[in-house]
């Protein structure tokens, strides 16, 4: 465990560039788990291929060098909750909760949780789908169960965004972009976890709220 | 007439939240509050939990907000302050923030204050009826498409004034697209380098 924190945080060293600290989308912006799996560095919500379907992703473990890549693996104590307001309060009605365990992540939900809020309790009679977690450098595998596809594993991370020259004009030292802009991002991994759900098991009318949290178990089996 | 259009569509969709009400999926949805029920209580009364309990890390919702926003001492609050508490608890270090970058107002002609508000609450809007996209020139915050240039939207609703054109250096990064192309079914994201 703490071999690959440190590898993660040798990785992230290496890209942070001319001393500005490297954070982004929602890269690094926790101090308290910079690095670690409960770090998410993006969300994104959208109708699937399926328009049906909306898909959901959430990644983790951002800045990953292609070598850090091989050794990052999703942390069987951290839980990615998906938290969906289907009525505009911005509070969720239902949740989404993905969790490793054994080489496989399974999905929760979507179902209605007790209470909501930052403390949560795995759904296990809401168990709906489950897949292989993807090796690096292997071909997507991909799981599906009672419509609700899945997937996890690494992952090219989607962001794009010229972090560094950003940096330097919020620092001072510089006062506008460069004509052609340089993705801090490229040539980046991270690990993927997209799960793809029938719109008619979302609820709303029309629209709905998303936010992805990350949780660390403190009890239980 | 985008401000209009933007506004309508918050309108259209506070009213029809107000008429919604859960129906088929009830009597599921019960049950599993039941269980949930069940175990929270045990949990609570110290004896060996049947569930497993998480607390929570992080959360987000759209791009950038607790980066650009939040000052480095309240980032790890703000990763736990519920969706629905944010406003009250950091609009105005969002209304700071947006003041030291000289904001006055933006294409949504929202104010400080207002713009602020838009922000803190860190959710991101989905469309379950229509396109999914941060931006793309008619439709706003319905989602979240992976090849969107979230940053160039979120840099012009931030530096580029009531027009978007102001601070023509300041909107837009100039990196427009993704490093690798997309997938056109799932898994979308492209394989690791």
């Amino acid at each position: 465990m703490k071999k690959k924190k440190l590898l993660l945080s040798l990785a992230a060293g290496i890209i942070i560039v001319s001393g500005s600290i490297l954070m982004a989308a929602d890269h690094i912006d926790a101090p308290a788990v910079t690095g670690q799996a409960s770090d998410i560095t993006d969300v994104y919500v959208f109708r699937g291929q399926n328009t049906d379907n909306i898909v959901f992703v959430a990644n983790t473990q951002g800045l990953l060098s292609p070598d850090a890549t091989a050794n990052a693996k999703f942390d069987e104590n951290t839980m990615i909750e998906f938290n969906i307001d289907n009525n505009g309060d911005a509070v969720e009605d239902l949740v989404i909760q993905c969790v490793a365990k054994n080489g496989k992540m399974k999905v929760y939900g979507p179902f209605k949780p007790n209470e909501p809020g930052t403390t949560s309790y795995l759904g296990i009679n809401n168990f709906t789908a489950q897949v292989d977690i993807t090796p690096y450098g292997q071909p997507a595998i991909i799981g599906e169960q009672k419509g609700v596809k899945v997937f996890a594993g690494p992952r090219d991370d989607p962001f794009f965004f010229d972090f560094v020259r950003y940096s330097q004009i919020i620092g001072g030292t510089a006062a506008s972009f460069n004509e052609t802009g340089n993705d801090t991002f490229a040539g980046t991994n991270v690990l993927g976890l997209v799960v793809e759900v029938p719109k008619s098991m979302l609820g709303g009318n029309g629209s709905i709220n998303v936010w992805a949290e990350s949780k660390e178990k403190v009890s239980g089996r | 007439m985008k401000k209009n259009n933007i506004l309508s569509i918050r309108k259209i969709s506070i009213v029809a939240v107000a008429v919604f009400t859960l129906s088929a999926c009830q009597k599921n949805l019960q049950e599993n509050e039941n269980y949930n029920r069940l175990n929270t209580e045990t949990a609570s009364k110290g004896t060996p939990p049947f569930a497993e309990r998480y607390e929570q890390r992080d959360q987000m919702g759209r791009p950038a907000i607790n980066t650009v926003f939040v000052g480095a001492m309240r980032k790890n609050e703000f990763n736990t302050t519920v969706p629905s508490q944010m406003d009250a608890a950091f609009r105005t270090e969002f209304v700071n923030k947006l003041n030291a970058f000289g904001y006055t107002t933006n294409i949504l002609g929202l104010n400080a204050d207002a713009f602020a508000g838009v922000l803190a609450t860190d959710v991101l809007g989905a469309s379950t009826t229509g396109v999914t996209t941060f931006f793309d020139g008619t439709n706003v915050l319905t989602g979240r498409a992976l090849g969107d240039d979230v940053i160039d939207v979120e840099l012009t609703l931030i530096f580029g004034g009531a027009t978007g054109g102001s601070n023509p250096g300041l909107t837009s990064d100039n990196v427009n697209n993704n490093d690798k192309p997309f997938l056109a079914s799932f898994p979308y994201m492209a394989s690791p380098f």
